[in-house]
This record gives structure tokens, sequence and C-alpha cells, in this order.
């Protein structure tokens, strides 16, 4: 596997922001993640070959950060926060709405390929607890009555 | 801060920044002022650090080496992650008004004389990165930032940088770990980041907040800074309120506002059914302030008369329907979760009192469980521990432990969660 065109591109226009390649890896691991979903073994040697750095570094890298995915997710990633302001709010019965309508338990993702539930710290919402967000959307105050409709916005 | 955002909500254009008077501080700097004035200015103004530690942003800026040996490139960056539980002003400026922020940073560095900035925002606050995005292009594009801005000697370029995640990042020698793309472990200090920061040059890291209050300083000066706030401390202060009131969000207010007329009046009170027990005041690594206590002033040095902090000055309430050993259970879990793992006392030390809590809330706690408690918050200070991860989560725990013993006891004695099952004790019972 190698990058492809677009992904090239879309890399070398992160250079610049950038004293050197090296320094651009986390905002690199990002952009692949979003053109691949989950960045696999290949995913992190593709990367690295860009920038001259080893499987073993990006893997380092990408194993500290809780929004770089290892293994492979949904379509969609629904982040639910678990913080105490949202804890407090409603948290446990959100929770449980949402893990009965995806039917997959906290990290799980559905048979179909559609969803990946994970937990998430303080989205900075917390006067709209309890908050979650699906991709790059905040949703909140949620009550359990709206999962439905939020998640249906998601193909 | 507030005076460019739209009534709609929709963040501030450029049109709207510049017709409340946006980037007039820069013009004044750039046109009358020399970068050591503007440090004054912010000097003597009293401006603190928004961000929590309330450091004097003024004296720290004085500390950057100024002048034509100094070493270059020199640095300002925001610290946009703001990811400490109950922490939510700095994602209502960044939507609301991202050209103040700009105009901030600008001023500091020239200031400073820096030469290139970054703004680090933190994951999941895509609607402020695609607002800070667009105005940041505006500002480029209007002269603002680049080469020579508004035909002066000034030259700045601003980048935007989005974090992968984790809480540490927030830390400040971690975050500039984290823009290198190192591994986000703090660094040592000495030295500290105004000598070696980022790329090891001279580099001033500050709130986002902190660098919003700047603009207006240079541009009406420091006795119009001073004479907006209530207390001494100057300035104004966006306040924030989270939990069971009637009307949760941020609002700019006077410096040294009271904590009873956030909670009473601009946030309109408590939800029918409940009732106050205790504050959070400024994020989880700040220490509990009971519901008796709530008159007093919120500004940096007022807090300690009641044994807390102001920390960011957003407020989470603690209702007496919520179990306060769970949210203090819950406040330990992200800390633990968050510990980087570089130093023993944190590593180790957070998750066992996570576990221990854990253990209480379940009803499987001893009364030992206690004084080791009382042990582990001791034993965290800031002078045994890499950074200030630890001792922040001590303070939340140390205040519960304080105000909240006959609960911790409760759960002890009868083996279970009484807020659980709805037997918990009324508001008041317990709390200083």
């Amino acid at each position: 596997m190698s990058l492809t065109d677009e992904e090239r591109r879309e890399l070398e226009e992160l250079l610049p922001h950038y004293p050197d390649r090296r320094a651009a890896a986390d905002s690199a691991l990002r952009a692949l993640q979003r053109r691949r979903r989950w960045l696999s073994d290949e995913s992190l040697a593709d990367l690295g070959e860009f920038l001259g750095m080893s499987v073993a570094e990006l893997d380092s890298l990408a194993t500290f950060a809780n929004m770089l995915f290892r293994q492979p997710v949904g379509r969609h990633v629904v982040l639910l926060c678990d913080s105490f302001a949202c804890w407090s709010l409603g948290y446990d019965g959100l929770r449980a709405e949402v893990e009965s309508q995806l039917g997959v338990a906290m990290g799980g993702t559905t048979p179909d390929g559609r969803f990946t539930l994970l937990p998430i710290v303080c989205l900075g919402a917390c006067d709209r607890g309890p908050a979650m967000m699906v991709d790059a959307d905040l949703h909140g105050p949620v009550a359990a009555g709206d999962v439905g409709a939020i998640l249906g916005g998601y193909a | 801060m507030s005076r460019a955002m739209r009534a709609d909500g929709a963040p501030a254009t450029l049109e709207d920044y510049v017709a409340a008077g946006g980037y007039e501080g820069l013009r004044r700097a750039l046109a009358e002022l020399k970068p050591e004035d503007v440090t004054q200015a912010v000097k003597d103004s009293g401006l603190r650090g928004r961000g929590g530690a309330g450091y004097s942003t003024g004296g720290k800026w004085s500390t950057m080496p100024l002048g034509p040996d100094a070493p270059h490139p020199k640095y300002v960056v925001c610290n946009g992650d703001e990811m400490e539980p109950g922490s939510f002003k700095d994602r209502y400026l960044l939507s609301r008004n991202p050209h103040l922020l700009i105009e901030g940073m600008l001023c500091a560095a020239y200031a400073v004389q820096a030469d290139d900035g970054y703004i680090f925002l933190r994951a999941q606050y895509d609607e402020p990165y695609a607002n800070v995005e667009r105005a940041l292009a505006e500002a480029a594009a209007a002269g603002y930032l680049g080469e020579r801005i508004l035909g002066s000697d000034f030259s700045f370029e601003l980048f935007l940088h989005e974090s992968v995640g984790r809480y540490i990042c927030g830390e400040a020698s971690a975050m500039l770990n984290a823009l290198e793309s190192q591994r986000p472990n703090p660094r040592a200090r000495p030295p500290h980041m105004t000598g070696a920061g980022l790329y090891a040059r001279p580099t001033v890291v500050n709130n986002v907040e902190t660098f919003c209050a700047v603009p207006s300083i240079v541009r009406n000066g420091v006795d119009w800074w001073k004479g907006l706030s209530i207390t001494a401390e100057g300035g104004t202060k966006i306040y924030g309120v989270a939990g069971r009131v009637q009307r949760p969000g941020c609002v700019e207010l006077p410096m040294g506002t009271s904590m009873r007329e956030l909670i009473e009046v601009h946030a309109g009170g408590m939800q029918p059914g409940f009732e106050l027990r205790a504050v959070s005041p400024g994020g989880a690594s700040t220490a509990f302030v009971p519901a008796g206590q709530i008159d007093v002033a919120m500004d940096f040095s007022a807090m300690a008369t009641v044994q807390s902090r102001m920390g960011t000055g957003t407020i989470v309430l603690l209702d007496d329907h919520t179990c306060p050993v769970g949210m203090t259970l819950n406040m330990l879990q992200f800390f633990a979760q968050e510990s980087c793992g570089w130093c023993t006392p944190c590593r180790e030390g957070l998750q066992w009192t996570a576990h221990l809590l854990g253990e209480i809330e379940e009803g499987r706690g001893k009364v030992e469980d206690l004084d080791v408690l009382a042990e582990h918050v001791w034993f965290m200070a800031s002078d045994k521990c890499f950074c200030d991860l630890a001792p922040g989560a001590m303070q939340p725990l140390e205040a519960a432990l304080r105000l909240f013993r006959d609960d911790f006891v409760a759960h002890i004695e009868s083996g279970r969660c009484l807020y659980a099952t709805g037997e918990a004790p009324a508001a008041g019972g317990g709390a200083g």
C-alpha cells in the first residue's frame, strides 16, 4: 500500500505550518485518518515513509492519543461525554438508551459498520449536558427520546 | 470581550468585529506604542492568566528576551486545549468572537517581538475550529496577518493546530511537546518556556480568554480596565454556570461578581425540585465550595478565603439529588485516566484513589479508606509530582473529604449509595 496522489497532496499542504516534517506528524496522522477512517499498521508505514519516521514512532504518538484509531471504526463515531457535569445531568440514562438503540455496548461497533460508540471526556458543553457528538456534530442537551432522531440522521 | 458578538449566535465576522472597535488595539500598538509599552500596560493592568493558574500575564511576557540578540524565531502559542471537566468558556469565545483571539495574539506577538504563532485547539471543537479557520483567512486577507502588518515593520504568521486528544496537552509544556509531535509528557522547568519553549525558542503560552482580554487593555488603557471590575483585580471575566439551573450558559461580567449573583440572577436559580448543595467553581481541579459560602466574590484572591480557587470561572453545581461521592469518583476517574504516566505519584496514586472511591461508592468501602485517601491528598502535592495534574486532582478530593464526610460514612456504614435509591439526606446535611 502507499499514499494516493490526493493523500500526498493534502499532506504536502500541511508541511509549511511546521518547521520540519517530523513536527507535522500529529496533523498528518489526523489528516490520513480522515481519509482512511482508521490507522492500520500499513497506514503508519505509508505515513512513515512520507515523514521520515518509523512505524514505532508513529504508533507511540497514535496510541497516546484518544482520537487516533488503531483499529477499525464504523462510518460514524458516537462520542458520549462521561465527565462530571454530564454525569450529573443524565449520562447513565443516555448511555443506556444509546447502547440499546445501537445494540452495542460502549466501545463496540454495530454489525452493519454504521456506528462505533466511544466514551469521551468533557466536551466543553457542560451548559448543554448531557452532551454527545456524532462525527463533527455536537448534540446537547440530549434526552433519551431524542436519541433515535439524532442517530437516524447519520447513514 | 462580548461587544462584537452577534445576537443570532453566529460567529462575529470581520465586519462585525471591526464595527465594534475590533483591531483598534492592534492599530494603536503599532502606531503609538513600543513593544515594551504594550507589555508594561498588560502588566500594569494586573491581568492574570485565565487558564486557571492566574499567573501575571504581563509578568510572563516581560521575561521574553527582546532586541536583536534574542533567539529567533520566537513564538506566541494559544492554549485552546479546554478539556478540564466543567470548563466551557473558551468554546464560547472561539465560537462567537474568533477575531478577538487573533487580535489578542497579535498584540502579544508585537509586545514580545514574536515571529510565528500557533493556536493549539483541542479535538472535538469542530465548530470553533471552523470559525477560527475562517477568521484567520479573513484576517490574512485584510492584512492583519502576514508580512508588514498594517504597513508596519511587524510581521506575524499564525497557524491553527488541532490536538489529537488527551487532557495533559493542556499543560503548557506538554502542549509544546504535542505541537512538536513529541509524546506530550510535561517538561521539567527550568528552563522556563520564555527562555526555551517551542523548538527550544522563547515562547509565550497563554489561555484563549487571556489573549481575548488584551486588545481592550491596549485600546482603552489600564485605568479603564481597572474600572470595570467589582474587586481590585480589574477587568471582566467570562463566567459560566452548568447544572440544574434555569439558564445554564456563559456570561461576561465584572471580575469579582459573587457566586450567588452568578447562580441566582444570571442563571435564574435552581430548577424546581433541586436545592444547591455545593459548587465546583472552576473546573474539576478546584475544591468544592459549600452552598453556605456562595456570597464569595469570584476572583483569584477572594476564592482562597473559601479554601478554593477560581480556576476557569465556569461553575458546575452539585444539587441535593446527586451523590457527592459519585461526583468525586467521576472526577478522580477522569484524572486517573488522563495521567500521562510519566511520574509515579500520579500514575499510581490516582488509580488507587479512584479505586478506593469506587469501592466506597459501591458499598464495599471501609472506614480506614478515608485515611488512605487523606494520605494521598497530602502526598500528591505540587512539590512531589512532575506537573500539576495530580495535585489538581487532589483539590476536589480534599474538599469532598472535608465537606461531605457524612456521605462517605453513610456509604461505608450502609454498604450502598443512598442517592441511588432516593434515600439520601436533604441538602444541608453535613456541608460546611
